[in-house]
C-alpha cells in the first residue's frame, strides 16, 4: 500500500470523526461558530502552518463562509482545502524534470541544515533519474561530518552511478570543480552536489557555501541549473529562517519537504511559500530508494486536513 | 535574535505600562500575546492552552505586587510557571552497574550520533571511562561516523564490525562484554534513527533495552521540531520510557518550544543541550535559560526579582493602606526613597526594561534629587515629619542647612508631598510606582 492509499484511508476516519462533532453547528447561520473556528485553528496550527498563515487561512474561510453559507461539513473542510491550496506556489512552467532535456551537464546543489536528509535525498534522486534514462555523477561536498562521503558512495553503489569523493576536510569547492570538470569530460546528464549541512545562522559557513555556488558557475557559468533546499518536516517555525536566511546566500529555486512519512505535517512550507514564492518539487516519505515523490498540493493540504 | 517576540512583549508592556491597576481584561489581553508567542517557538497548541490558562489563574489569583508594575509582574509570573514547568531541579545523568549503560533514542536527523561522541567525551572529562557503540545497522555508513568520531576523541568505539554481527540488539549485548573486558565503565548505545510509528523498529528497541537494562536512557530531540515534538515523544515515553531528553541544534535561532512540549507531555527532565557540531559542544540544561529562549524576554525577569528582593511586601501593603486612608506621611516618603535606592541606579533599572534601554541616553536621570530628598527628610524631626504644616519659614531653613541642600529644595519636596497626598485623595488607590513617576528624576 503506499504512503498516499494509507494516508487516504487514515483520512476517510477521521474526517468522519470531525464532520460528526461539527455537524449541525452549520445550521446555526451566517458564521461559524466558535468550536469550530477553534478544531481549525487547532488543525492549522498542529500541522505547523503558524499563527499568521493559520490566521489568514481562517478569515478567508470565515468570509467565505458567510457569501456561500455550506450546510455540510464537508463542504466548509473542501473550503478549507481551497483557502490552503492557494497559498502553494505552483511550480511554474516546466518541473524540474523537463527542464533536464538538452541541458548537460544540468547541475542540482542541494543545501539545508543539519540533519533534514539531504544525503538520502540526493541517493532517491539519483535513483530516480537514472531510472529516467539520465546519467549521473554524485558529487559528496559534505566533506565535514564524519563518514558522510562513505554514505553518499553507498548510495551512488545502490543506483550505479559515479561519484567524486575526497578524504574528509577537503575543500568542498575544490571536490565540486574537479566534479563538475570530471562530469563535462564524462558527458553526464545530471550532476548532484551533496553539500555539509550548515545552520542557517553560520555566517562562516554561509560564506562557504557562497563560494561552491561560485565555483560552480565558473565551471558552468548558467549552473546551478536547481538549487534545492532539503526541510526537514518535522520542523516547527524556524524552517520560515532556515529558508529565507539559505535564500539571501544562495538563489534557492525549490524545496523538497522530507520525513512526511511520521505524524507530522510539514505545514510551515504553506508560510515559506506565502514568503519567498519557492515551489516545492518533492517530498519525502522514507528511508527506501523509491520514497520519494512529487509533491502535489491538492494530497499535501487533504494530510493537514486528515 | 529574538527580535520579533521582544518587540512583541514590549507591546504587551506598552499596553500595561501605563496602568497603575491591572483588571482581568488586561491580564487576558497580555497573555493573548504570550500565547502568540509561544506558539511562535513551535509550544504545541494543547500544551499552549494548558499553560495560558494555568497562567491566567495564576495571574488573577496572586495579588499583584504594587512596588513593581502590573506588566513586568504578570511576565514573571509566566516566566517562572515556564521554568517551573521545564523542570526546576536540575536532573543529572544516572549511573549504575558495571558497565553502567546510556542509551540514545530519537528519530533520524535529530543528532543521535553526535550527541553520543559528545557524551562520551562530557562523561571522560566527569572522571568516567567511557565506550561508544554504533548500534545503527540501517543508515549507510552511521557506524562509520561513530568511529571516526570516536578515533578522533580517542575513545573505544564498538561497531557491527567488531561484533561480526547486523542484528542490533547482538550487538548492544555483546558490547557490554566487550566493554568488561576492556575495563570500561561506561557505555553508550548509539541506536539507529526510527519513526515512532514505526513499529517493528519500536520494538527493536524494547529489545535492545530489555537485553541491556539501561541506568539512562536519552530521547534526542531535534530543538528545530515543530508541533509534532509531542506525538514523537508521547509514543518513545510510551514505549521505551525515557528518562531524560536532549535537545540539540540549539545554537541557531530556533526557540525550542519543544522543549516546553515534551517536558508538559512526558513529564521528563531535560538533561542535555546541543549547542554546535564540536565534540565540547554539550550543556548540561537550564530551565531559566529555556524559559526566556521560548519567550525571548532578556533582562526583565531579574530586574522584577531585584525589585521584589528589595521592596518589602508588608511596608507596600503598609503603605496602600495608607494611601487609601490619605495617612502618608513624609515618614512613608523617605521610606519609599530608601527602597527605590536599594534596587541601585534609576538609569540601570529603566535600562533593564525593554524597550526603555536604548532611550534613556537622553533622559539624563539625576540619582542626587533622590539622595537629597532622602537628606531633606532625614533632617526634620519626628512631629515635623508628621505634620509638615508646622514647617515654617526658620524651621525650612535648618532642614535646609541640616541636609547640605537649599530652602528651594525643601519646598519643592514639600510642594511635591502635598501634591502627591492631593493625587492620592483622589485616586484614593495610588500605588508607589506612580508614586514614583511624580518624582523629579531630572526631567522625565
Amino acid at each position: 500500500m503506499s504512503i498516499l492509499d494509507k494516508l487516504k484511508q487514515r483520512l476517510v476516519k477521521t474526517r468522519e470523526n470531525i464532520f460528526g462533532r461539527i455537524a449541525g453547528i452549520l445550521q446555526s447561520g451566517a458564521k461559524i461558530d466558535e468550536t469550530t473556528l477553534e478544531k481549525i485553528e487547532e488543525i492549522l496550527i498542529t500541522a505547523d502552518l503558524g499563527v499568521s498563515t493559520t490566521q489568514k487561512i481562517v478569515q478567508s474561510l470565515q468570509q467565505r463562509f458567510k457569501k456561500e453559507k455550506p450546510e455540510k461539513p464537508e463542504l466548509l473542510f473542501h473550503m478549507l482545502e481551497e483557502e490552503m491550496e492557494k497559498l502553494i506556489v505552483p511550480i511554474e512552467g516546466v518541473h524540474v524534470e523537463k527542464k533536464m532535456d538538452g541541458v548537460t551537464p544540468f547541475v542540482i546543489l542541494i543545501v539545508g541544515v543539519n540533519g533534514t536528509g539531504k544525503t538520502t535525498t540526493i541517493g532517491k534522486l539519483a535513483h530516480r533519474y537514472t531510472q529516467q534514462g539520465k546519467k549521473i555523477l554524485l558529487a559528496a561536498g559534505d566533506t565535514f561530518r564524519a563518514a558522510a562521503g562513505g554514505q553518499l558512495e553507498i548510495w551512488a553503489q545502490r543506483s550505479s552511478v559515479e561519484i567524486v569523493r575526497q578524504k574528509e576536510g577537503a575543500d568542498p569547492a575544490a571536490l565540486v570543480f574537479d566534479a563538475l570538470a570530471s562530469a563535462k569530460a564524462k558527458q553526464s546528464d545530471v550532476v548532484l552536489i551533496d553539500t555539509a549541512g550548515r545552520l542557517h545562522t553560520k555566517v562562516n559557513l554561509m560564506e562557504e557555501l557562497k563560494k561552491i555556488y561560485r565555483v560552480i558557475q565558473k565551471q558552468i557559468p548558467e549552473a546551478p541549473h536547481e538549487t534545492l533546499l532539503v526541510l526537514d518536516g518535522t520542523t516547527g517555525q524556524n524552517a520560515i529562517q532556515q529558508a529565507k536566511q539559505f535564500s539571501q546566500a544562495v538563489k534557492i529555486t525549490g524545496l523538497v519537504l522530507t520525513k512526511l512519512d511520521g505524524t507530522a505535517k510539514g505545514g510551515v512550507v504553506l508560510a515559506i511559500q506565502q514568503e519567498l514564492k519557492i515551489p516545492v518539487y518533492y517530498i519525502g516519505i522514507g528511508e527506501g530508494i523509491d520514497d520519494l515523490e512529487e509533491f502535489h498540493a491538492h494530497d499535501f493540504v487533504q494530510a493537514i486536513v486528515e | 535574535m529574538f527580535t520579533e517576540l521582544s518587540s512583541k512583549l514590549e507591546n504587551v508592556f506598552r499596553k500595561l505600562g501605563g496602568r497603575s491597576t491591572i483588571n482581568e481584561k488586561n491580564i487576558q489581553d497580555a497573555l493573548r500575546d504570550v500565547r502568540v508567542a509561544l506558539l511562535e517557538a513551535d509550544v504545541h497548541y494543547k500544551v499552549v492552552k494548558e499553560f495560558i490558562d494555568k497562567a491566567t489563574t495564576l495571574a488573577l489569583g496572586q495579588e499583584v505586587l504594587h512596588s513593581v508594575s502590573p506588566a513586568q509582574q504578570l511576565i514573571k509570573i509566566i516566566h517562572d510557571e515556564l521554568v517551573a514547568t521545564l523542570g526546576g531541579e536540575n536532573a543529572p545523568i544516572q549511573f549504575s552497574g558495571l558497565p553502567s549503560v546510556v542509551m540514545i533514542v530519537g528519530l533520524q536527523g535529530s543528532g543521535k550520533t553526535t550527541l553520543s561522541g559528545k557524551l562520551a567525551n562530557y562523561l571522560r572529562k566527569k572522571g568516567r571511562d567511557p565506550m561508544l557503540v554504533a548500534a545503527d545497522v540501517y543508515r549507510p555508513a552511521a557506524a562509520d561516523q561513530l568511529r571516526v568520531l570516536g578515533q578522533s576523541l580517542d575513545i573505544l568505539t564498538y561497531t557491527p564490525q567488531e561484533a561480526g554481527s547486523n542484528d542490533p540488539v547482538k550487538i548492544c549485548r555483546d558490547a557490554i562484554d566487550y566493554a568488561r573486558q576492556h575495563s570500561k565503565d561506561t557505555v553508550i548505545l548509539d541506536t539507529a534513527g526510527r519513526l515512532h510509528i514505526d513499529d517493528a523498529l519500536m520494538q527493536e528497541l524494547e529489545h535492545i533495552k530489555a537485553q541491556t537494562s539501561p541506568a539512562e536512557i536519552l530521547f534526542v530531540a531535534d530543538g528545530m521540531t515543530g508541533q509534532d515534538a509531542v506525538n514523537t515523544a508521547k509514543e518513545f515515553a510510551t514505549r521505551i520510557n525515557f528518562d531524560g531528553v536532549v535537545l540539540t541544534k540549539l545554537d541557531g535561532d530556533a526557540r525550542g518550544g519543544a522543549a516546553l512540549s515534551i517536558r508538559s507531555i512526558t513529564g521528563k527532565p531535560i538533561k542535555f543541550i546541543g549547542t554546535g557540531e564540536k565534540m565540547e559542544a554539550i550543556e548540561e540544561f537550564h530551565p531559566e535559560r529555556m524559559a526566556s529562549r521560548i519567550l525571548g524576554m532578556g533582562d526583565i525577569v531579574s530586574l522584577v526579582e531585584k525589585a521584589q528582593e528589595t521592596i518589602d511586601l508588608e511596608k507596600a501593603k503598609e503603605l496602600e493602606e495608607k494611601f487609601r486612608k490619605n495617612e502618608f506621611t513624609l515618614e512613608d516618603f523617605a521610606d519609599q526613597l530608601k527602597q527605590i535606592k536599594k534596587l541601585g541606579s534609576l538609569e540601570s533599572i529603566l535600562g533593564m526594561i525593554p524597550g526603555i534601554g536604548n532611550k534613556i541616553k537622553n533622559l539624563n536621570i539625576d540619582d542626587k534629587v533622590m539622595i537629597h530628598m532622602a537628606a531633606i527628610i532625614s533632617s526634620m524631626t519626628k512631629s515635623e515629619r508628621a505634620k509638615p504644616q508646622i514647617l515654617d519659614g526658620k524651621r525650612r531653613l535648618r532642614i535646609a542647612r541640616g541636609s547640605g541642600t537649599s530652602v528651594q529644595e525643601v519646598n519643592r519636596l514639600l510642594k511635591q508631598f502635598d501634591d502627591m497626598k492631593k493625587m492620592m485623595k483622589k485616586m484614593g488607590k495610588m500605588n508607589p510606582n506612580d508614586l514614583m513617576k511624580m518624582m523629579p528624576f531630572g526631567k522625565m
